[in-house]
């Protein structure tokens, strides 16, 4: 018996990550075939008619963006669902009672999140990469985007998971503010074909700083700079962990 | 001096109009076998969430083993080992994964000897590869206690463990917490089941309404609020209240005794009386009378 002080973070991070790797054809093997089937569509659709940026193809400029878009809502569903389905069934207190910190509990759930973010838009990235040539202009930006991306929906999701008293609720969450920002956010487009007045508005979108920002590690071009977008990344994900951690120091809606 | 296994002390908790805890005073002794007994929604479960860190009271304070729960709840909860109300359970995992990461949370690696020594003890060891959903709702019920077991805590509270739980795994189970308390586990229970709480613990407190209304050994309660009491049947019932007699349904009245030899006495008051008896039995005291007056009175 070996008793150490991270083991416990270490353990809550393992059965998070356990939990979706167990269950991976519907967590990781399903959304990749999703985005697969976006792919196929859009680019058979739109390839030779759209080109973007001057002259990068449609289905080129089109994967980036199905592959932040399915790391950004897969680590949401992480964190949300696990805790969703554990205050439902009541196994939630099996992660209550031990000695485990609220920070402790906030990293894991969000890094498990993020895993599983990356799992999936890797699985995205493969499957795209024989119907399409993308280069890789700058992978330290691909990465900061994806790493702080999932992070900001891992948080958002514990959120989610911890307000949500029922599914009905989650799937609120879900479906009018994750997948609505997240389909608006120019994952499909580029804002620079939108009208002047929804250019603005898309700017009020975090999720388009996230996707673009991360396209710009592909292409070494985007629609705003690459360290505007970081910084409002930063700024959003700062303000989420903020909050997140506040509401589990206070027990909302855990420790009653 | 040692410390005790639980200190509550001056103890709320209110959830909008209703006053689950109204000021609990409680000290349990290391190595006791303490019950904590009351009708459904006297405070007994706000008690133990309370104390497990599991709910946020109001006021006053909790400690397990000397430490306190809010400001060193790591300590507290290594020291505490709760098997819940609720049959609860994480469907990814099998038995031994779930001690394995139960151990994690508590700090612990490398368990496996501990864990196989409780399944043997729970008689879980031919489960331990199967996914918790193939278990029955008894075995479900041991994989809960044995759960509560893996950080080996000195103090561990049984919130209604037997309930809907057949009589054989009743009884292995109570063979088993038996066990653990000589070898010097200080044991909280809270049950319906007033004769298991007669039979296994030493102490006993009652709670009403948020408020502890009874404490004591469970010899002194037995002692103190009933000790014997004679029913019988007449013919007519309605003469037993002149007499001290309580009528209850089909023409029984119970006279309460303070010892056997107040039995002729009494007879012979009925005789004279000319109340004709039909039937007649002796009941002993036990805790569930006890229990009824305590919660009648208070």
């Amino acid at each position: 018996m070996v008793h150490d002080a991270l083991t416990g973070f270490r353990t809550l991070l393992y059965k998070e990550v356990l939990r979706f790797w167990k269950v991976g054809f519907q967590t990781v093997g399903a959304p990749v075939l999703n985005a697969l089937l976006y792919l196929l569509i859009f680019s058979h659709v739109l390839d030779r008619h759209v080109t973007v940026y001057g002259e990068v193809a449609y289905t080129a400029f089109l994967v980036p963006g199905l592959v932040m878009m399915s790391l950004l809502q897969n680590a949401f569903a992480n964190s949300s669902s696990s805790l969703i389905q554990s205050k439902i069934t009541g196994n939630i207190i099996f992660v209550l009672l031990p000695p485990l910190s609220y920070r402790e509990f906030y990293a894991a759930y969000v890094i498990a999140s993020v895993l599983r973010g990356l799992f999936v838009g890797m699985g995205v990235l493969l499957v795209s990469l024989p119907f399409v040539d993308l280069p890789i202009a700058a992978p330290g930006w691909i990465f900061a985007f994806g790493l702080m991306g999932g992070a900001i929906l891992g948080s958002l999701g514990v959120i989610a998971g911890i307000w949500a008293d029922k599914f009905d609720q989650l799937a609120g969450f879900q479906n009018f503010l994750i997948m609505p920002l997240t389909m608006l956010s120019g994952v499909f487009y580029s804002i620079r074909s939108l009208p002047d007045f929804w250019q603005k508005v898309s700017h009020i979108n975090p999720f388009f700083f996230m996707i673009d920002g991360f396209r710009y590690g592909f292409f070494g071009q985007s629609d705003v700079s690459p360290w505007l977008s970081l910084a409002v990344v930063g700024i959003c994900f700062v303000f989420l962990a903020v909050l997140t951690l506040a509401m589990l120091a206070r027990g909302y809606k855990l420790r009653a | 001096m040692t410390v005790p296994a639980i200190r509550i002390t001056s103890a709320t908790k209110r959830y909008g109009s209703l006053q689950a805890l109204a000021g609990v005073d409680l000290e349990v002794a290391q190595g006791e076998f303490f019950g904590l007994l009351g009708p459904n929604g006297a405070g007994k479960t706000t008690l133990i969430s309370a104390l497990s860190g599991l709910v946020r009271p109001d006021g006053g304070t909790f400690e397990i083993m000397g430490f306190n729960v809010v400001s060193d709840y790591r300590n507290a909860r290594r020291n505490l080992g709760v098997v819940p109300q609720e049959l609860v359970f994480d469907p990814f995992f099998s038995v031994r994964e779930l001690l394995r990461i139960q151990s994690g949370y508590f700090g612990i690696r490398n368990n496996d000897d501990w864990i196989d020594e409780i399944l043997a003890s729970l008689d879980l060891t031919a489960k331990a590869g199967a996914n918790m959903r193939m278990l029955s709702g008894g075995m479900k019920r041991r994989v809960l206690v044995a759960q509560a077991l893996v950080h080996r805590p000195p103090v561990i509270v049984l919130d209604e463990p037997t309930a809907g739980v057949d009589v054989e795994l009743r009884q292995g189970l109570w063979q088993f917490i038996r066990k653990l308390n000589r070898d010097g586990h200080t044991i909280v229970l809270t049950t319906h089941y007033l004769e298991e709480a007669e039979t296994l613990c030493g102490r006993i407190a009652m709670l009403k309404s948020g408020r502890v209304v009874a404490l004591d050994t469970t010899e002194n309660l037995l002692r103190r609020f009933a000790s014997h009491a004679l029913s019988v049947r007449l013919e007519r019932p309605e003469a037993a209240a002149a007499l001290g007699g309580t009528v209850t349904a089909g023409g029984w009245a119970d006279f309460p005794l303070d010892r056997y030899e107040d039995l002729e006495p009494l007879l012979a008051r009925l005789r004279e009386a000319g109340v004709r008896i039909l039937e007649l039995r002796m009941g002993e005291a036990d805790l569930e009378r006890v229990f009824v007056e305590v919660m009648n009175g208070a």
